[in-house]
């Protein structure tokens, strides 16, 4: 038993009067360094977007900037026609998407028995970490030949990229739907059934209803994978900036997304011209669509769904 | 149809579905392996392009994703630990806390195209690394910040709080207690985030066109300062670029970084379940 | 003679606007067993876990009056915290190893506060295990899993493992609640020994336990302190009719 009874004295390795060692205290004002530092990120590429992309929206009379015709080469920067390409990749990504990826969500959690279950997240989870770039050359490669078989003009489509990025967004939808039906307390399902409702009832009056928040969630989600992604769009998209019409064909046609037109352009512009200018403020329009969605879901969903998910909710 | 028939087709329905969804995932490694094994030689592997890149071996790009693999892993990995060391021991139920896990979910969303942008203008510009190792892995570790932030914050949450409460009335501090009792638990966790995060950072491309990717480099790079060719953007360009490309070539260098990728996945995988395993409490 | 613990008008407030405490004044002698009983939810886990300050994790909370220890005001600003615990050792109710071996959770406080010679570690270690009657049960084996032990025996080692830091006090709350009655017997026991070289305070399981190893007593009441005196004279002919309702089983 010591002899000493003053609690004042102090540990092995500190000073009189410090309440915590000289490198502890360094440690974890590190630490907090870097949690701080990832609201520091964000406002950061924020703030990098819009030096070299506010030109763009300062010098183009906004009649231009969001006119109908994307001709760099002439000088005419209208974003209406990548606008418009992003978007119907994007919606017909997800109208794909959605049903396949629900439908998978509920055949997970509802109705595979457990082995199945265990053969198929991995499954999925290796589709999510698939390259882009693979997913992309392989849509080039192969589905791209093979709609142009089957009667398009070109294999290099707006429903060429559909399909890719609607696979690309699978995971994302399949795992936050997953979560959603997880959800669902099991006094619900136990209660449809007791009153001899079949599985499928169950399922469709019950469980669904009651999860469709999160299946929002996840739809939401799913549309802020799609809009994103660059590679696997540019190689099968056709990289067209027009404004497909109904009578040439609407999504059979090739088109431009945002995102491709950053990574296909920016090689090739000269540093500090407009064209570049513009290029950044793409990038911020792109900033601000997936800051709303995911600012929308993630204040739902929380960063506690972030790892199924591979990190992007 | 009365309501068993109902249920019956409907179950069968969405089983088939699930089945057609899944069944493509498989095929598409299949065939890349299929198509691109006939290719893979240690002479592929270990030498450059030649003849415009129709010939030869993917060695410098192998290199590259290599190099741009380690260094992403250097500038994520003190960060994303410390972040979510920070939000699992630190941070108080406040406004900062909320803004902080804000930014986080928003880091994930943000497209790997903007990333580019941002490398471009903060590292390659307003830096001045110019297009090099350094832009390139300064860019992919922010971008797998919030996968590895996300899968360590749980790992470490998942310690039972018992140890921590153990460990402070035994003496310890508060940093000794995380050192201690923590961290060594939460560890395989961690692991198994860092390994997905780098296996994401590895096919990566559009955060590395314009910040540090080669098209085409005679020698191999010397420093953090210099281009380097990688993976995906070989790929890339192989395949859209030049003309008269054999097509098992670009089939091999597909499969090498499915190949690559996919085993960090797994290996990842691993790690997590073995450890669930392996646990005493 | 000077209290080694002295409570004095101690008010805890949660966040929620819940007082646990209400002016609590107590003076606790050195060398005896203290113990402080009570119904569920009457603050007495909050009063042992402020007085080795664990409650320093809590959010939230407004604290007026303080602890003195050995005289020294245990919640003054250069106070350091981890020597008080060391001091003030905690036992919990649920046996808590940690993972590893026995012979590292006994040492686990040790190397944290900078001891680190194999000699004098493995002194603590026998010493501490021998005080908490379960050395000769795992002598041979204090390299196995602390997890493999008997539930018993894992409160004997957390007892040990508070032992080990050779505190001035030992505070146990509900140290026998998970326990079969024959561990129950063995912990009762050690606790005799034990308030020779410690000042022992302690949350029991039942009235009946108090009245069993108590030298002291304290009877706390939805936070308010209802009566202390010596062990003896209260369970036999308690001051307050609430402790003596409580005693006998009136409520509970």
């Amino acid at each position: 038993m010591t002899t000493n009874p003053s609690v004042i004295t102090p540990a092995v390795g500190q000073k009189e009067g410090q309440r915590i060692p000289i490198g502890e205290w360094l440690i974890e004002n590190l630490i907090r360094l870097a949690g701080l530092s990832t609201i520091v990120i964000v406002v950061l590429i924020f703030l990098f977007l819009v030096r070299e992309g506010g030109p763009a929206f300062l010098d183009i009379p906004l009649r231009q900037l969001f006119g109908s015709r994307w001709y760099p080469i002439e000088g005419i920067f209208g974003l209406l026609p990548l606008l418009v390409g992003s978007l119907i990749v994007t919606v017909g990504a997800v109208t794909i998407a959605v049903p396949l990826g629900l439908i998978c969500a509920i055949y997970l959690g509802e109705i595979a028995p457990t082995w199945q279950r265990e053969i198929l997240k991995p499954l999925i989870e290796m589709l999510a970490g698939i390259p882009s770039i693979v997913l992309g050359f392989l849509g080039w490669v192969v589905l791209a030949p093979l709609i142009q078989n089957a009667g398009a003009a070109t294999g290099l489509t707006a429903f060429t990229g559909a399909i890719i990025l609607a696979y690309m967004s699978l995971p994302t939808i399949i795992s936050i739907s997953e979560d959603a039906l997880y959800a669902v307390p099991k006094e619900y399902r136990d209660g449809a059934l007791a009153i001899g409702a079949t599985q499928w009832q169950t399922i469709w009056r019950v469980v669904l209803p009651a999860a469709r928040s999160g299946i929002v969630i996840a739809v939401m989600l799913g549309i802020g994978r799609a809009i994103g992604e660059t590679m696997a769009v540019m190689m099968v998209t056709g990289n067209a900036a027009n404004i497909p019409t109904l009578s040439s064909g609407l999504i059979f046609e090739p088109v431009r997304t945002m995102t491709a037109t950053i990574a296909a352009e920016m090689g090739e512009v000269a540093q500090g011209s407009l064209h570049y200018n513009t290029l950044f403020g793409i990038g911020i329009v792109l900033f601000v669509i997936t800051f709303a969605i995911n600012s929308l879901a993630g204040r739902i969903v929380g960063t506690r769904g972030a790892r199924r998910t591979g990190g992007k909710l | 149809m009365n309501r068993q028939q109902t249920n019956r087709f409907a179950v069968a329905v969405i089983t088939s579905v699930a089945i057609l969804v899944v069944v493509p995932i498989v095929l598409v490694i299949l065939f890349v392996l299929y198509n691109g094994i006939g290719v893979i030689n240690w002479e592929f592997i270990s030498t450059a392009p030649r003849n415009g890149m129709r010939e030869g071996g993917i060695w410098p790009a192998l290199l590259g994703t290599i190099f741009l693999t380690f260094g992403t892993a250097i500038i994520s990995f003190p960060l994303a630990i410390g972040a979510a060391i920070y939000l699992s021991e630190y941070a108080a139920d406040n406004r900062m806390t909320r803004m902080v896990r804000l930014a986080i979910v928003n880091l994930a969303g943000i497209p790997s195209i903007v990333y580019g942008l941002f490398g471009l203008g903060a590292f390659v510009l307003f830096m001045q690394f110019g297009t090099s190792i350094l832009a390139g892995s300064l860019t992919l570790g922010i971008l797998t910040l919030p996968v590895v932030i996300s899968t360590a914050e749980e790992a470490i949450s998942s310690v039972p709080q018992q140890f921590r409460t153990v460990s402070l009335s035994l003496g310890a501090t508060r940093w000794q207690t995380i050192r201690h009792q923590v961290l060594p638990h939460a560890l395989p966790g961690i692991l198994t985030g860092v390994i997905l995060g780098l296996g994401r950072a590895a096919g990566e491309t559009a955060p590395i066109l314009f910040t540090v990717a080669a098209f085409y480099l005679p020698d191999l790079p010397q420093s953090i300062f210099d281009q380097t060719m990688a993976l995906p953007y070989h790929l890339y360009v192989i395949s859209t670029q030049v003309p008269g490309m054999p097509l098992d070539i670009q089939y091999g260098t597909a499969l090498v970084l499915l190949l690559i990728v996919l085993s960090l996945t797994l290996v990842a995988t691993f790690v997590r379940t073995s450890m669930r395993r392996r646990r005493e409490w | 003679m000077q209290a080694k613990i002295s409570i004095q008008n101690l008010n805890y407030t949660y966040e929620d606007g819940i007082e646990a405490l209400r002016d609590i004044s107590l003076e606790i002698p050195a060398n005896e067993i203290f113990v402080l009983f009570g119904p569920a939810r009457s603050g007495k886990s909050t009063l042992l876990r402020l007085l080795n300050r664990l409650s320093d994790l809590d959010e939230g909370t407004a604290r007026q009056g303080t602890i003195l220890f050995n005289g020294q005001d245990v919640f003054d600003r250069t106070v350091n915290v981890s020597v008080l615990r060391r001091r003030i050792s905690m036992v919990f109710a649920v046996p808590t190893p940690l993972p590893g071996s026995i012979y590292d959770n006994l040492t686990y406080g040790l190397k944290m506060a900078g001891i680190r010679e194999r000699s004098e570690l493995d002194r603590r270690v026998e010493q501490s295990l021998k005080q908490s009657a379960l050395w000769d049960e795992v002598k041979d084996r204090l390299g196995a899993s602390a997890f493999a032990l008997s539930g018993g025996q894992k409160q004997r080692l957390c007892i040990a493992r508070s032992l080990a830091l050779e505190p001035d006090v030992v505070v146990l709350d509900n140290p026998t609640s998970g326990l079969d009655p024959i561990s129950t017997a063995t912990v009762e026991e050690s606790l005799f020994d034990l308030k020779e070289r410690y000042t022992i305070i302690m949350v029991p399981h039942s009235v009946q336990q108090a009245a069993r190893v108590a030298d002291q007593a304290a009877f706390l009441l939805d936070g308010e302190l209802v009566e202390v005196g010596e062990a003896g004279k209260m369970f036999v002919q308690p001051k307050d009719q609430r402790t003596e309702d409580y005693i006998t089983g009136r409520f509970g």
